[in-house]
């Protein structure tokens, strides 16, 4: 057959069976579990005297709730204790890797499972969290799913899913001057809306696409959630198989070299069909910003805010209102030198070492606004080992940032890192919703380059002027 | 485990129908904290509750008539966000037995009938009629619910017709867990990884141990 495409294949080859109705039962080769969402899922595997049924595919980190301060140790972060504790006492009991608090691979789940070499192309990746699509960018099917769910994998390594359908997303032309991978997600939630990808597993693909650096690959897949998909993709190609090899668990040898082989015939052939394909050509867009409270309430850092007196439809208008009421914004301004309090750069997004260096770029030999309070909390700690060891660290302590340990921090506020109520923070995340950093907090999303410059600023700032 | 199989019930309908209700909103993250937290609580908290805790009065789930709503009618793409199954179980210990909305996002729809909710897709035309329906008469918000026959029917006595998949209903009317039916094909995923492993080595020598 040669008219396939690469989800179609990656999925056909781990279906075990239907279960009717338009279900597959999928297995699954690699399951991370992270502390918010497995507690209630063993309980209920302890009160049903099942056993975890792969526990050498299954493994465990801690990222959601601890404690990001510099050096934190188990008596850091009181409210997050329970979990962690209880899921170091799961993962002994079940014999399950766990990549705790103070092991030296921790980090945010979807940062370490590309850098451990824990995803890998053609593999399916599960995880309690919904940016396990972030494992896309290898040429993986991440899925996230719920706690239940993870009770599901432990219990038979399998899930039951209906086949999403397709959509290929091709990105034509070329990334302009301050144009990174959270640009061009963020500038295709500004086009194609949070719901365009419902029910999907999306292949992003075209020039664009193939241009960029595997890192900024994760970060598109990473937001196929916020573009409404559970899944999205990339097929690897030799940058993605240099960014494997040599990893701790990738495979070696003649492992290596068979796996290799299969993993190149992993793309969509040239006949495939998608249900539905969608082109956006990204050369002419600016660097990105989200003036409102979902991602596709996003514009170029270079345009004004919108006028809902402009907007014809009576909801988008009513919408419009309440999101720039919320975010404390006025309308038809500008929004370049709106001021900032907080700049985050971290979470599963943009918290990886590419994204450190990009930041750092800006900032070297600057110092921090001296109202804002700036935070760089590293993906994972082997990025923040390699960071310190690049000298990242000094770079952004030196111009007035905190720098972190690692963990999702302020990209959640479920630990201490919280945005206090109506400040205004640029974050290199992914969510922007009411509240999601804290009660009544104002959330911009862009770039680890935007958010460096905008803490040197003060405000929202153009990062072309920093270049 | 064996849940309580879905009765069909009738009983108070809240309107909240805005769209892309998001995770975030459902349930705050602050209530996932800890392994015991009071969801029922933490449901629409920062909804709810002021800065001091205290309710907020005009919240629709605060207003005397919808106090007791075991039903709520939402907006497009209810659920978006994050994958946390925290908020089925939130809607649940609240007392919310049903879902409509015109359209939900696929994670929460799916923990939705896995912790024995029901999530039903309604037209644009039947959420307005049953809006109009609780904006009428506010004291008559109630709405018989019949899973057999996929209809909800409110004050007017007109049966609106909503979508459930088969397999959904069938599992949610008889109070079917996911496990054990998986567990019925053990022998199909024993097999499988048999051949699997054969073909993909590398998926399987992890030298993952703790
Ligand atoms: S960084 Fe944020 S989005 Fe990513 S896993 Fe952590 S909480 Fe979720």
């Amino acid at each position: 057959m040669s008219d396939r495409t690469l989800f179609g294949k990656i999925w056909d080859l781990h279906r075990i069976r239907s279960m009717g109705e338009g279900r597959d039962l999928i297995f699954v080769d690699r399951h991370i579990l992270q502390e918010t969402t497995c507690a209630a899922a063993f309980r209920g595997l302890q009160e049903a005297h099942r056993p975890v049924r792969c526990p050498t595919l299954t493994c465990a980190t801690q990222d959601h709730i601890v404690s990001t301060e510099l050096n934190r140790n188990a008596a850091s972060n009181r409210g997050g204790r329970e979990l962690i504790s209880l899921m170091a006492k799961n993962a002994a009991a079940h014999n399950i890797r766990l990549f705790g608090l103070d092991d030296p691979r921790q980090g945010i789940v979807h940062v370490i499972g590309p850098e451990l070499g824990l995803v890998l192309p053609g593999s399916i990746v599960a995880c309690g969290d919904s940016h396990t699509s972030t494992a896309g960018g290898l040429g993986a099917l991440g899925i996230g799913v719920g706690t239940s769910e993870v009770e599901h994998i432990l219990a038979t390594q399998t899930l039951v899913l209906p086949r999403p359908k397709t959509l290929r997303m091709s990105f034509e032309g070329k990334a302009g001057l301050g144009v990174t991978a959270k640009d061009i997600v963020l500038h295709a939630l500004g086009t194609f809306g949070i719901a365009v990808g419902t029910g999907h597993a999306i292949e992003y693909a075209g020039p664009a696409i193939r241009a960029l650096p595997v890192e900024g690959r994760l970060t598109i897949c990473n937001m196929s959630i916020e573009l409404g998909a559970r899944l999205g993709l990339i097929a690897p190609d030799d940058a993605t198989f240099a960014y494997i090899k040599g990893r701790p668990y990738a495979p070696q040898g003649a492992l290596w070299e068979s796996a290799l082989a299969s993993w190149q015939t992993l793309r969509t052939d040239d006949d495939a069909r998608f249900d539905r394909e969608l082109s956006l050509d990204i050369s002419k867009a600016a660097p990105q910003i989200t003036w409102g409270t979902t991602q596709e309430d996003v514009i170029g850092v270079d345009q004004a805010l919108p006028d809902p007196s402009h907007i014809t439809d009576h909801d988008r208008r009513e919408r419009a209102v309440a999101m720039l009421d919320y975010m404390g914004l006025t309308p038809g301004r500008p929004i370049e030198g709106t001021p900032v309090d907080i700049v985050f750069i971290g979470s599963c997004t943009n918290a990886r070492l590419s994204d450190l260096e990009a930041a750092a770029a800006i900032v070297r030999g600057k110092h921090v606004a001296p109202h804002v309070r700036a935070l760089v909390v590293p993906g994972s700690s082997q990025v923040k080992r390699d960071a310190e060891h690049k000298g990242l660290d000094k770079i952004f302590t030196e111009a007035g940032f905190e720098w972190r340990s690692a963990g999702c921090s302020m990209c959640v506020s479920i630990n201490e890192d919280i945005v206090p109520p109506g400040a205004r923070c640029i974050a290199t995340s992914n969510r922007n919703f009411e509240n999601r950093q804290g009660p009544r907090a104002r959330t911009h999303l862009a770039s680890p380059a935007m958010a460096a410059a905008a803490a040197i600023a003060g405000g929202i700032a153009d990062v072309r002027r920093f270049a | 485990m064996k849940r309580e199989p879905f009765q069909n019930f009738s009983g108070i309908a809240a309107p909240l129908p805005l769209k892309n209700i998001n995770m975030d909103a459902i349930i705050p993250a602050p209530y996932l904290r800890t392994a015991d937290a009071d969801l029922a609580h933490g449901l629409f908290a920062l909804w709810r509750y002021d800065d001091q805790g205290h309710e907020i009065a005009d919240f629709i789930l605060n207003r005397p008539a919808f106090r007791n709503a075991t039903i709520l009618f939402g907006g497009e793409n209810f659920g978006c966000g994050s994958s946390r199954e925290a908020a089925a179980w939130a809607l649940k210990r609240f007392g919310i037995r049903a879902v409509f909305a015109p359209s939900f996002a696929d994670i929460f729809y799916e923990n939705a009938f896995r912790n024995g909710l029901l999530a039903g897709i309604i037209t644009h035309e039947t959420l307005a009629h049953a809006l109009a329906l609780i904006s009428d008469n506010p004291a008559k918000a109630s709405f018989a619910i019949d899973l057999s026959n996929i209809t909800l029917t409110g004050h007017d006595g007109q049966k609106l017709p909503f979508t459930v998949p088969d397999f959904r209903r069938e599992a949610l009317l008889r109070g079917d867990d996911d496990i054990a039916t998986t567990l019925r094909c053990a022998d199909n995923i024993d097999a499988f990884m048999a051949h699997d492993r054969l073909n993909r080595p590398w998926i399987y020598e992890t030298g993952m141990t703790p």
